[in-house]
């Protein structure tokens, strides 16, 4: 009964201010909804680059790192015996070594039977020369298993002309970036010949073209089926240097890389070791947005504190007149605490609807189109639980202005407002 | 129905003062008590003290068998809701309320009886005050003697053991003076306790006590 008498005379005063109290609550509104805009923008930027980045970066790539092994030294061998051995090797190099992952489809099969791997490719990749007329033009070229591969990074979505199978259904196809076809001038269903760093030569027919939207992949990278890979290069049908594992959870991409690394033997690294720059990126990113929203909120906040600061001065007559009545401090605190946080509770749940409507807007206004970037809209996330945040932290502050005014008014010292009269 | 004894206070701002010097008074029930003195006499203060309001004193407060003296403020505020009714020199309605709510409010807090049987109440009561045909009005616009009359309608609303008026007349004319007056002396004959502040000889006269005060000492009992 008192708690809904007090709300009452909180409403009463509110309504009997009307101008104060919206632009009170437009502070908190202004605040929250830029909260929400640009978390949930800057939240979506971090998706899209990490899409991006995940489109061409394995969850998990299994490799045999080149390590210089001086065990093997010739120095050695020769001096190992004798006591006090000082034998300074400057820049030892690498004996002639192979750096395929041995017994490779073994390994395939092997992480197959892990319940958290959705799909592994294994790849053999190599820099090929492209002959075009006088021009040579060097690009990746990736000998793949091309189903595990658009499997692993949804090839079938990026072709712009023919399809992944394609390159199945003919001996020595190639599926190459759209803009390295163009450098080459190349069409679909033209030859062209690949030279290999021995000088080995391969003609292979141009089945498909892709589009990542990133220039690396467009313009320097070609796919051919791993047995052409390995005819180019000389190699046995089993030499394969990397296999790329997906996941069912991106997740656990960072606690699975040193399972397989131990259990294969091989480098292992997870997409987050390889692409830390986006990690911080997003750690910026995310920083950005909440010192932003923090100062806009402190600001709605002191707002509410001078308002209710000026309220509690203009009202020291009621709040006399109340604890004479029988209303204690703590019903005064409630009576203020009250207005500070019904404007801010409503002011909030505007501030959430504007929020979601410029998230929304935003998320409408096309992109604009470089060529390059694949992107037709602002990227923008809508979630959940960025609405929540937002309100609690509204509310939060809200609380944290009106505390202090509110404090203030159930110390008033009633006699000195009365005798003062 | 009161009794305070020995009570002493001083003002410490701007300098040290001796406002109440060993003042001790008893009122019996249905008593309609008038203190009096120039001002500064500390008549104002004593009926602060009276009221609770005021918790910086020496001595004791009894009020209807209950020691106030050293209550914490929580259970001031409820005894004062309880058992006071107040009326000011400046009727200090709450101008954003309506005549009846304002009337209601003390009764609401008390939560004895439903809104319904407070609006009747409160009704009644300005009746009695010959104010109910302002009801509905937004009390701010009510005239001063108007707002008096509202003041101590909900003085009463709750019944109180003891009514404290402080100067309810000093900021009035002669013709809502004595309309003042005439609700006083009736509030008397309905049995209540009332104890006033006031320079008005006029209604001085009509109590059953004078108390006078001189720098700070009852003179007269």
């Amino acid at each position: 009964m008192p708690l809904s008498l007090n709300l009452d005379i909180a409403r009463v005063h509110l309504l009997s201010r009307k101008k104060q109290t919206i632009i009170a609550m437009l502070g908190v509104t202004f605040g929250i909804a830029m909260f929400v805009l640009m978390i949930s923008f800057m939240k979506g930027v971090n998706q899209f680059l990490q899409d991006l980045t995940m489109a061409t970066t394995p969850d998990i790539h299994i490799y045999n790192k080149l390590k210089t092994d001086y065990s093997s030294s010739l120095a050695q061998q020769y001096f190992a015996d004798q006591h006090n051995p000082w034998v300074v090797v400057r820049h030892p190099r690498p004996k002639q070594v192979n750096l395929n992952l041995k017994n490779a489809s073994g390994i395939v099969n092997d992480l197959h039977r892990f319940e958290e791997v959705v799909s592994v490719s294994p790849l053999l990749s190599a820099l090929v020369i492209f002959n075009y007329g006088p021009v040579q033009w060097a690009a990746n070229v990736d000998g793949v298993d091309i189903t595990a591969e658009d499997r692993m990074f949804d090839l079938k979505e990026k072709m712009l002309t023919g399809k992944p199978e394609d390159l199945m259904g003919i001996n020595n196809g190639i599926i190459m970036g759209y803009k390295l076809a163009a450098d080459l001038n190349l069409n679909t269903g033209d030859l062209v010949t690949l030279t290999a760093q021995s000088g080995t030569q391969l003609r292979c027919r141009l089945v498909g073209l892709f589009k990542f939207g990133i220039a690396t992949m467009d313009e320097y990278r070609a796919y051919v089926s791993l047995a052409s890979m390995q005819q180019l290069l000389g190699k046995h049908p089993d030499y394969i240097t990397d296999i790329r594992v997906k996941l069912r959870d991106l997740k656990d991409a960072a606690r699975m890389a040193p399972v397989f690394a131990k259990r294969y033997g091989y480098t292992a690294d997870d997409w987050e070791t390889v692409n830390a720059a986006i990690k911080a990126g997003n750690i910026i990113r995310d920083t950005l947005t909440y010192v932003v929203s923090f100062t806009l909120l402190v600001v709605a906040g002191f707002g509410i504190y001078n308002i209710m600061n000026m309220v509690i001065t203009n009202k020291l007559k009621d709040i006399a007149i109340l604890k004479a009545q029988g209303f204690s401090g703590g019903d005064i605190m409630q009576i203020f605490l009250s207005q500070s946080l019904i404007i801010g509770i409503a002011g909030g749940l505007l501030g959430l609807l504007l929020g979601y409507l410029l998230s929304y807007a935003l998320s409408r206004v096309p992109f604009p189109d470089d060529g390059y970037v694949s992107i037709k809209y602002f990227p923008v996330l809508f979630e959940s639980q960025y609405y929540i945040f937002g309100m609690c932290f509204g509310v939060l502050t809200t609380f944290m202005a009106g505390m202090l005014p509110a404090m203030k008014a159930s110390k008033i010292d009633p006699v000195a407002i009365l005798r003062a009269s | 129905m009161l009794e305070a004894v020995k009570l002493n206070k001083y003002f410490h701002q701007p300098q040290e003062f001796h406002v109440l010097d060993n003042v001790s008074l008893t009122v019996q029930k249905g008593e309609f008590i008038s203190i009096m003195g120039k001002s500064g006499c500390g008549k104002s203060t004593l009926l602060y003290l009276l009221s609770t309001l005021d918790t910086d004193y020496e001595g004791s407060i009894v009020i209807n068998g209950t020691n106030v003296t050293g209550l914490d403020e929580k259970e001031l505020a409820s005894f004062r809701n309880w058992h006071i009714g107040f009326v000011f020199q400046f009727h200090y309605l709450l101008p954003e309320f309506t005549v009846l709510q304002n009337v209601m409010l003390p009764a609401i807090k008390l939560g004895v009886y439903d809104r319904v049987t407070i609006e009747q109440h409160a009704m009644e009561k300005l009746q009695q005050m010959e104010m109910e045909a302002w009801a509905t009005k937004t009390a701010g616009k009510l005239s001063g003697g108007q707002q008096q009359r509202v003041a101590i309608a909900r003085a009463l609303i709750n019944t109180p053991d003891i009514i404290l008026a402080d100067e309810p007349t000093g900021n009035l004319d002669s013709a809502n003076t004595a309309v003042i007056l005439g609700i006083f002396e009736q509030m008397v004959r309905q049995g209540n306790t009332v104890i006033v502040v006031t320079h008005d000889d006029d209604f001085a006269r009509n109590s059953d006590r004078i108390i006078r005060m001189v720098d700070g000492r009852i003179i007269a009992p």
